[in-house]
């Protein structure tokens, strides 16, 4: 039963980081309904930019822990900034020119951008996997069996609470302020939104910076949690966004964070009962059982076809 | 570039616009270019080197870059984007009679190929490779651009036919021509194995879940090692024989029986004839395919699915086969990839094949089987040239890798040729089935792998 809680505790942590890629994934489609295959990759870049951030300030886990969360917030807010970008130029460069165009286009373009990435980072940072020691150490003992000791660990709190942060602030943000007002208008009827005025670019282009800005924070949670990188993640990681935000209802920011959840403990669960080896496979089979058995998700709108 | 921002033409509004790239770029290569983070083995793990000239250079060539983009190429004032009519290459090899005189003429070329005086052992390698991605393109091509089904995960059926000969070789001694049939047959009920729970699925959906499965084969083979050898792969997988004849110095050899001098060219060149014979089968299968009602049906799926489901076609035999057959070739391909090799293994099937396999599809203009070609030429050939950048190592000195700039290259050029020509390089089609006259659609009316 320990060994379950501490489980479920790891898989939140993860959930978590997979949630705030998903939250990319699920606005961009939701309003150009495209797969924004380099989002993945946008996480990828999101944890360098950390660690090198990191290293450049020599943050370390000697100080407090006070101070290490404000140097760990700097950082995060830098690396938020690069990666938003990031985010802006591969909208504007790889995918607006091809608006209006056939829909495997941008899809091409995006997959691209994601082969350009990874080989940018591997060649400008070398291939080698990149260690950071642990910043936030520690953590305390919540629960004490006779055969397993569950712990939480400092990191851990930190992650999650940082994920509720930024969620409550970007529900906010989409829900009550005229930007946020823009891009649901967008997602509805992109035409109608134009004719009424509203700058659809401007709007898709901060859709695409605020998903690579939280993609950049989930890079920054993985870099510390992991305490080590590559040019690589981005691939994996990005699929399993994928199938959260498609877990979670396409165009749903709850049901992304959600579906980001689910994922993690089923990939924490699996790799714990079953076979780390195959853990993989067990979140890619639960994106297809999901799309077979319900394509509308768990919090999604069902989608009618019409001819 | 703004879509607003061409308001003005003049000098300083272009400087203003290339300083403001530059900053765009100094932030986005600062980070990358400009600061390298390397292991040193010490306590701390990780210590950094600046690179500062590197980044003044990148910067530096994104300033350069925009400039010459607004003097040159960016539309001026008062300028409409007009829609552009295909131009005339593009029209003429979309046609059926250019079709009907260059297919001939390719293949009187790539039959002549290996008895040309230039071609030599890494030509005539690099001749196998690229036919070898046409095979795929053409056999993806069933899939995604005439069933209008995408699959992201074609290189799963290439990877079953690679395995499915490896090991049938392997364990039961079976030759190729036994193994050829078999691994076409494996790879066409994998295919339908995984249609057949994607039947209700559409577009980016369908997408996402066939690279999932490509994926779940890649990790099956990797790991499943008591039976595929795991990342080792297999290895000493026997060579094809000329119909039982072997390519070697003994006796019953190949040169010995036909009374030839031994080359080990006589191999290749034995690869080469059997993968354009494999290629030339696909072209044909498919070419008569497109005619028959199996066809026909394909296209009309294509082009809608609800109506053409209310016409009746049945849609769940339509894709499954479309599926299956598309798989077939990929299968055949993948069985003479082993024989090539005499060595499989799993890194061989990740996910940069399928990207690749489909990028051929989408730039050959997605319906044309010539533009497969030409843009295998392109695509495989091109990324071939990029090794030739060695000479980079001399300019950069030793650390210097061109190797993986070449993926770089790789992934900029799919974006720049998607730019350039987002309906492939022949973007015209003829209609298949025409009431009075063939008239030649261009691609832009046509709404295409919507699933």
């Amino acid at each position: 039963m320990n060994y379950f809680i501490q489980q479920f505790i790891n898989g939140l942590t993860l959930g978590s980081i997979y949630g705030l890629i998903a939250i990319g994934y699920t606005m961009v489609y939701g309003i150009i309904g495209m797969i924004n295959f380099a989002h993945g990759d946008v996480f990828m870049v999101g944890a360098f930019v950390s660690l090198i951030t990191v290293i450049v300030f020599g943050i370390t886990g000697t100080s407090s822990i006070a101070l290490g969360i404000g140097a760990l917030i700097l950082v995060a807010a830098i690396s938020m900034v690069i990666a938003g970008v990031y985010g802006w130029t591969i909208e504007r460069l790889a995918y607006r020119p091809l608006r209006g165009s056939f829909r495997l286009a941008p899809l091409i373009t995006a997959i691209g951008v994601s082969i350009f990435l990874q080989n940018f980072v591997q060649a400008t940072q070398g291939a080698r996997v990149k260690p950071l020691n642990a910043i936030i150490s520690g953590g305390f003992t919540i629960l004490e069996g006779n055969d397993f000791v569950v712990r939480i660990t400092y990191m851990q709190i930190l992650i999650v609470i940082l994920t509720v942060v930024l969620m409550s602030g970007f529900t906010y943000l989409i829900s009550k302020t005229s930007l946020g007002r823009a891009q649901r208008a967008c997602e509805q009827d992109m035409k109608m939104a134009m004719l009424l005025g509203i700058d659809v670019n401007t709007t898709i282009s901060t859709t695409f910076v605020i998903g690579a800005a939280l993609a950049s924070v989930a890079g920054l949670m993985y870099l510390l949690y992991y305490g080590v990188i590559d040019f690589y993640i981005g691939f994996s990681a990005g699929i399993k966004a994928f199938t959260a935000a498609v877990l979670g209802g396409v165009g749903s920011l709850p049901g992304a964070m959600l579906g980001g959840m689910v994922i993690g403990l089923i990939e924490v669960f699996f790799a714990a009962y079953f076979s780390s080896e195959y853990k993989d496979v067990a979140a890619f089979s639960m994106l297809i059982v999901v799309l077979i058995f319900m394509p509308q998700g768990l919090l999604g709108r069902p989608e009618i076809e019409k001819v | 570039m703004s879509s607003t921002g061409h308001s003005s033409s003049s000098l300083p509004a272009m400087i203003k616009r290339s300083l403001i790239a530059t900053v765009i770029a100094f932030l986005l290569f600062l980070p990358t270019l400009g600061i390298k983070t390397s292991a040193s083995g010490g306590v701390d793990g990780l210590f950094l080197t600046y690179r500062w000239m590197l980044l003044g250079v990148g910067c530096g060539l994104i300033f350069v870059g925009r400039m010459a983009y607004e003097l040159f190429w960016a539309p001026k004032d008062g300028e409409q984007k007009s829609i552009k009519a295909p131009s005339s290459l593009a029209r003429a090899l979309g046609s059926s009679k250019v079709a009907k005189t260059v297919g001939p003429v390719l293949l009187v070329f790539a039959i002549a190929f290996p008895f040309l005086p230039f071609s030599d052992r890494y030509i005539l390698d690099l001749g196998i490779l690229i036919i070898t991605y046409v095979m795929l393109g053409w056999g993806l091509q069933i899939v995604v651009g005439l069933a209008g089904l995408l699959d992201l995960g074609y290189v799963a059926f290439y990877a079953v036919g690679a395995y499915s000969y490896a090991l049938l070789s392997i364990h039961f001694g079976f030759g190729f021509w036994m193994c050829l049939p078999l691994a076409g047959l494996l790879a066409a009920t994998w295919g339908i194995v995984l249609g057949f729970p994607v039947l209700r699925l559409r577009g980016d959906y369908l997408a996402i879940v066939t690279l999932a499965f490509g994926e779940i084969i890649r990790v099956v083979l990797l790991n499943w090692r008591s039976f595929t050898g795991g990342s080792n792969g297999l290895s000493d997988i026997p060579r094809p024989s000329f119909f039982g004849i072997p390519f070697n110095q003994s006796e019953h050899g190949f040169a010995a029986t036909f009374g030839l001098e031994y080359s080990s060219m006589q191999r290749i060149v034995f690869l080469y004839f059997l993968i354009l014979a494999l290629a030339v089968f696909t072209f044909f299968v498919t070419a008569r395919l497109r005619r028959l009602p199996i066809g026909r049906a394909w296209e009309a799926l294509r082009e809608d699915e609800i109506a053409c489901r209310s016409l009746g076609v049945n849609t769940v035999n339509t894709k499954l086969s479309a599926f299956a057959i598309g798989a077939m070739f990929g299968g055949f391909a993948g069985s003479f990839f082993a024989a090539k090799q005499a060595f499989v293994s799993p890194e061989s099937f990740n996910f940069m094949e399928s990207a690749t396999i489909l990028a051929i599809v989408v730039l050959g203009g997605m319906s044309s089987q010539l533009g497969v070609v030409f843009s295998a030429i392109v695509m495989v050939g091109g990324v071939e040239l990029l090794r030739q950048l060695q000479f980079l190592k001399s300019v950069f000195g030793n650390d210097f890798d061109p190797s993986q700039l070449r993926l770089l290259l790789f992934g900029l050029a799919m974006v720049l040729m998607m730019l350039w020509r987002p309906r492939g390089l022949v973007s015209t089609r003829m209609p298949t089935v025409f009431l009075k006259d063939k008239k030649t659609v261009s691609a832009a009316m046509i709404s295409q792998g919507r699933g």
